[in-house]
């Protein structure tokens, strides 16, 4: 058995282990950037949000997100009428 | 006899069974499409929804249903002698828990990775999802109450693995804390903690003083001590009360901090057993002292008992919640299930052998094994030790001295049991949260409200009925409820892949025949014990708790049956498939 074998097979032992740790943390790391969309949007809520004029400038770069999230909770269209992401 | 010959049988039963059994039903039965867009391509969203090599989904999915289970049942049933035992286990893997298994991956890939409960209502109705969720509800109730038992009574038997599983969990949260906030690799981390644990076992192994022993504390097993209660009872009522207050912490815990990297290091653990085990059974190659059959084996029959005492390692309900609830969302071809489903089956099926193996060299007479052996209620409360006894004498022919190898395999053992309970109560909690929403009872979707049914119902259950040793010992009777609510699971799974078969004009009897054999051993076993055993009809004096729960498993399996029958007989074939 040769290096890249055995290196070769460590990879795999590392997958094999380490699929579901991935998952798990992508979705810890996916819920916080859920948390994140929301407070961005919370004046399209109707929640104050001191951070308005900020947040507004990021619209455009989270629009494909915020349309993935809609899929994602089983909504075909938008469900807030400011944004028309499809 | 010498032993290795059973894991020679063994391997090529499960060979033969994957190489022509498993291919005639991906061909011909369930027709897997190797250009069907499986849900990880269709959905895949980089979290659940993932295509996943053959070769690791496999290995994450035998990871996630090995535990401690396979290990116990077969530990236990080798009271009949070792040739029902394995051939429960072998033809089992074939012809029931790998289809099963591979069925329920295949149905839930051509439902966009819906899980079992889901296809339930779908293809049955509501109330069949209602009665899926009570059933698994049951099931977990008895994990709760079984493992907690398992555990207090290992750390009672064999006190020097108590700091090595203690240090597991420090060192599950470092790696946790490095890996997710510094999202490093995993592989170091956890050999280092693995390496740790098995360096602490070897010092507790040497130095009693190290070795956590309440029994002695408590003034050995006769002492009488707090509420009247002897050394044994009190250690048992110690351990499980602590066992509990970890689960309460564990399962409410986000999961990468404890249960994901404690996971990772169990997966390690059940590698390094399986390579001391069958490594030191091919240089041992100790002799079979068991008996074949045990005609002294009369307080319990074996039929039906035998196809509920062995439950995961034959054939698992448990699986098919895996199969439909993680790996069919990352199963990269539809043509892989076979590899995935039916050789993770297998590989549960190589745990339960060498777990009877264990158990039949470690004695070194047919007296010593009978005398160990001598009733029952015997096999269910020192199966798990003699499993620990043989594994450690295994291990010693790869040259590891058998008091280190006796701590490492308990500390293997404990582990397993641990991630199974702590799982399990997480698992308890989902549900009761999903019947307060099915019921409109809210306070019941509250993390704490759930997560505190689940840990004293669970404390409860072990606790109050009264064992064969007396306080604390409800453990031992509880294993049969175990394997019949397991098996009643996989009942209703075959059931599920069977109408969809039958739908599609397919011929169904592969995973008919053994769903009508499972459910007509559950049911045959449960009257047995519900109406001569627990009612106080019988000989025994009434035991109502196990009654009604038993009475409850029955009920829950007669419903099924009917339901079945209801579903097979229709005439009209929906096309909603």
């Amino acid at each position: 058995m040769n290096l890249t074998t055995i290196k070769k097979l460590i990879q795999l032992y590392d997958d094999i282990l380490s699929v579901q740790h991935k998952t798990e943390v992508a979705r810890e790391i996916r819920d916080e950037d859920d948390l994140f969309l929301f407070l961005c949007l919370s004046e399209t809520l109707g929640l104050p949000n001191p951070a308005f004029y900020y947040t507004l400038e990021l619209y455009p770069h989270m629009i494909e997100k915020f349309h993935d999230w809609h899929l994602r909770m089983g909504m075909e269209k938008s469900p807030l009428d400011g944004l028309r992401c499809c | 006899m010498h032993a290795v010959w059973l894991a020679v049988i063994g391997t090529i039963v499960f060979w033969l069974g994957y190489r022509f059994y498993s291919k005639f039903v991906a061909e011909r039965i369930y027709r897997l499409d190797p250009n069907f867009v499986t849900p990880a391509h269709e959905y895949n969203d980089g979290v659940d929804f993932v295509p996943t090599k053959k070769s690791v989904l496999w290995g994450h999915h035998f990871t996630s249903v090995a535990g401690a289970a396979p290990i116990v049942g077969p530990a236990i049933a080798v009271y009949w002698g070792w040739l029902p035992a394995l051939l429960w286990v072998l033809l089992g893997t074939v012809f029931a828990a790998g289809v099963h298994d591979f069925g329920t991956l295949v149905l839930s890939v051509r439902n966009k990775g819906q899980s079992v409960g889901t296809l339930a209502n779908k293809l049955i109705g509501k109330r069949a999802k209602l009665l899926f969720l009570f059933i698994i509800l049951i099931l977990v109730l008895m994990v709760n109450a079984v493992f907690a038992w398992v555990i207090s009574n290992l750390f009672i038997k064999f006190p020097a693995s108590v700091i090595p599983v203690f240090i597991e969990i420090p060192l599950a949260i470092w790696i946790g804390y490095a890996v997710y906030k510094k999202k490093g690799s995993m592989l170091i981390p956890s050999i280092i903690a693995l390496v740790v644990m098995y360096g602490s076992a070897v010092l507790t192994s040497k130095v009693p003083a190290l070795q956590i022993d309440l029994v002695k504390y408590f003034g050995g097993a006769e002492a009488t001590t707090l509420f009247g209660l002897n050394g044994v009872s009190l250690a048992f009522f110690v351990w499980i009360v602590i066992l509990m207050v970890y689960c309460y912490i564990a399962s409410t815990l986000p999961v990468w901090k404890l249960l994901q990297p404690r996971d990772y290091i169990n997966s390690h653990q059940l590698v390094v057993g399986l390579v001391i085990m069958y490594g030191g059974l091919l240089f041992l190659n100790p002799e079979i002292t068991a008996p074949i059959t045990n005609p002294e084996a009369t307080d319990k029959s074996w039929f039906p008992l035998l196809f509920i005492t062995i439950a995961c390692g034959a054939i698992s309900g448990f699986h098919g919640l895996v199969s439909s609830g993680t790996s069919s969302k990352q199963l990269d071809k539809e043509t892989d299930a076979r590899f995935v489903g039916y050789l993770g089956a297998v590989g549960e099926g190589f745990l339960a052998l060498i777990s009877i193996i264990a158990c039949v060299t470690v004695f070194s007479s047919v007296g010593e094994f009978k005398e160990a052996y001598s009733s029952f209620g015997a096999a269910n409360g020192g199966g798990l030790g003699n499993f620990i006894a043989g594994g450690a004498q295994l291990a010693t022919g790869i040259g590891i001295p058998a008091d280190i190898a006796g701590t490492i395999i308990s500390i293997i053992v404990v582990s397993f049991a641990a991630t199974t309970l702590d799982s399990s109560v997480r698992l308890m909690r989902y549900i009761i949260a999903e019947l307060g929403t099915e019921y409109k009872v809210p306070s019941l979707t509250k993390t704490h409200v759930a997560t505190s049914i689940a840990v004293v119902s669970s404390a409860a259950l072990v606790l109050l009925p009264k064992g064969p040793n007396g306080f604390g010992s409800g453990g031992y009777l509880l294993w049969p409820l175990f394997g019949t609510s397991n098996q009643l699971l996989a009942g209703i799974s075959l059931l599920l892949v069977s109408i969809w078969l039958k739908r599609l004009g397919r011929n169904y009897l592969v995973t008919f025949i053994p769903m009508v054999f499972i459910l007509f051993m559950t049911i045959w076993a449960m009257i047995q014990q519900v109406v001569f055993e627990w009612s106080g009809l019988g000989a025994t004096d009434m035991n109502l708790l196990l009654f009604i729960f038993g009475s409850i498993i029955l009920v829950f399996a007669i419903w099924i049956v009917l339901t079945a029958l209801k579903e097979l007989t229709k005439r009209d074939t929906p096309t909603n498939l």
